[in-house]
């Protein structure tokens, strides 16, 4: 239960100041990302170059990140909010 | 320049891009001779379970290829001249080529029990194989599963999505003994039994029976028979050498080519499933069926097809995969010495590297759903597997395939009292590479 807060406390932390990063090397490219993104963001063609979900429609939602079988997306922080140092 | 890629896969996608990225105007052409083109090989699984559509397994659309400027032949080669560099459709047209690229994978080994060609029996090689299994995979009928490997798995686990009553045969005493240890192997069993399958340990199909021309059941060494409505092999997959053997390239188990994915022709190039290539880990000339693997070729072939010196080095074999809906990475070299007898070849999501047995010491830790191996060398870290969490499999794969220096922690990770996720998280921490979230 415990872990589910600090899911969806991540999770809020990443709407603000995070975004969805593929990892090419463990794409294969499958579609289900496509398949299961509420707004029909083309997820696999951003996998294949290897570049983050920089999208306007981009809700990181998450349903990308937690239904790739391969553990290919991840969410990564921006230092859009952050302090610089 | 005229390019010719024979074959649709992943390779041939990764080789055009290449060529592009240095050549703009020359001719490519593409030949493949599945009549689905270009599609994730891999992402059958998923179609199998039921978890995307078939329209989704493709990655590319019609805009995206007219973009990358090529012509789509689809046809079967039947002949490579290669002082004419001209090939041969099997309807007869002639193609000439300059650059020639083959990339024409591997296929699944068939199954060699008496019975074997009788309707009701299937393998996994393309898509047009998962629509016929799909077609017969009724609810509530009984299917048997022979092989090994992640594709026999997913073909159990598909067809269970599928509410069939899946019986998955395994000639030994456990599930892909040449790369997961015992206590893995377990997990996995264990997984599988709770979802439903019915394992059958040291079942060695001697005969497939028949009824209507139609499988009905298999008849086992012990003696034993089993009844079924469907059967579905994955016992290995081999490269498609025959067209290179018939045009006298050089060939083993693969097309032999060397660090320029070149030939002994030096027209011609090969990547991917069919390529056996050079593996500076082992010294050896290896065999893969890995999609990263394919697509790096495909790429440095393809520049070295547009007259860029582009040396191809092995990366590390890696794939993630789901295991009995367990998230597996497997890194580097972690075999267990072990011959798999449900796999006659490599199995496809397999690299041969993985089997070689490393003369190191394996820490481990964790139970049931997550755990961690590792093969700890002198200096380095040769291998590991990764089951469930997967919060250190990217680090692990960092630390592995750039052959970091362990020797600060090496100590640590031999010490039974600590745990070794705790280690490798600490020795992560303070490297300075690029970090997860």
């Amino acid at each position: 239960m415990l872990d589910l807060f600090r899911y969806d406390a991540k999770k809020h932390t990443i709407l603000a100041a995070g975004q969805v990063a593929p990892d090419a090397d463990r794409c294969v490219q499958c579609g289900i990302c496509v398949y299961n993104c509420p707004v029909g963001i083309d997820v696999r063609a951003h996998a294949w170059r290897g570049e983050p979900i920089i999208h306007e429609y981009c809700l990181t939602c998450g349903e990308c990140v937690a239904r790739c079988p391969r553990g290919a997306l991840r969410f990564e922080k921006t230092d859009l909010f952050s302090k610089k140092k | 320049m005229k390019y010719v890629i024979i074959g649709a896969g992943v390779a041939g996608i990764a080789a055009i891009e290449a060529i592009r990225s240095v050549d703009h105007s020359g001719e490519i052409t593409m030949i493949g001779d599945d009549p689905h083109g270009f599609y994730s090989r891999p992402g059958l699984a998923y179609y199998l379970s039921g978890e995307l559509h078939d329209k989704t397994l493709y990655p590319r659309t019609a805009e995206q290829y007219r973009k990358m400027n090529f012509r789509y032949l689809k046809g079967r080669v039947k002949n490579i001249f290669r002082e004419g560099r001209q090939l041969q459709l099997e309807e007869g047209q002639l193609i000439s080529f300059d650059r020639l690229l083959i990339v024409v994978g591997a296929q699944a080994i068939p199954l060699d029990v008496k019975g074997s060609h009788l309707e009701g029996i299937f393998k996994l090689d393309h898509l047009e194989d998962a629509k016929r299994i799909l077609k017969h995979a009724r609810r509530g009928r009984r299917v048997i599963v022979i092989g090994g490997g992640i594709t026999a798995l997913e073909l159990a686990e598909g067809l269970l999505a599928r509410k069939m009553d899946v019986h998955y045969l395994l000639r030994g005493n456990r599930y892909w003994n040449s790369v997961l240890d015992e206590q893995e192997s377990k997990i996995i069993e264990g997984r599988l039994q709770e979802e439903g399958v019915t394992l059958h340990y040291r079942a060695q199909a001697l005969e497939i029976l028949e009824k209507n021309k139609r499988v009905s059941g298999v008849r086992l060494a012990d003696g034993k028979t089993l009844k079924c409505d469907l059967l579905v092999y994955a016992i290995g997959v081999r490269p498609r050498i025959d067209l290179a053997k018939q045009a006298d390239l050089k060939t083993e188990r693969g097309i032999l080519v060397d660090e320029y994915l070149q030939t002994n022709d030096p027209n011609i190039f090969a990547a991917g499933d069919v390529a056996q290539t050079y593996d500076p880990s082992s010294g050896r000339f290896t065999l893969s069926s890995l999609w990263s693997q394919a697509r790096e070729q495909g790429f440095a072939a393809g520049l070295n097809m547009a007259g860029r010196r582009a040396a191809y080095v092995k990366s590390t074999p890696f794939n993630v995969t789901r295991l009995a809906g367990l998230t597996t990475t497997v890194i580097g070299t972690v075999g267990s010495g072990c011959t798999d007898e449900d796999l006659v070849g490599i199995a496809r999501g397999d690299s041969e590297t993985w089997r070689l047995l490393p003369d190191i010491i394996a820490a481990q830790e964790g139970f049931d759903v997550n755990r961690m191996r590792l093969l700890i060398g002198e200096k380095r870290l040769l291998g590991a597997v990764v089951m469930g969490d997967q919060k250190l499999s990217y680090p692990l794969e960092k630390i592995i395939s750039e052959s970091i220096d362990i020797s600060p922690i090496r100590e640590k990770l031999l010490n039974s009292k600590l745990r070794i996720s705790d280690v490798i998280a600490e020795f992560w921490k303070n490297l300075n590479l690029p970090k997860r979230i």
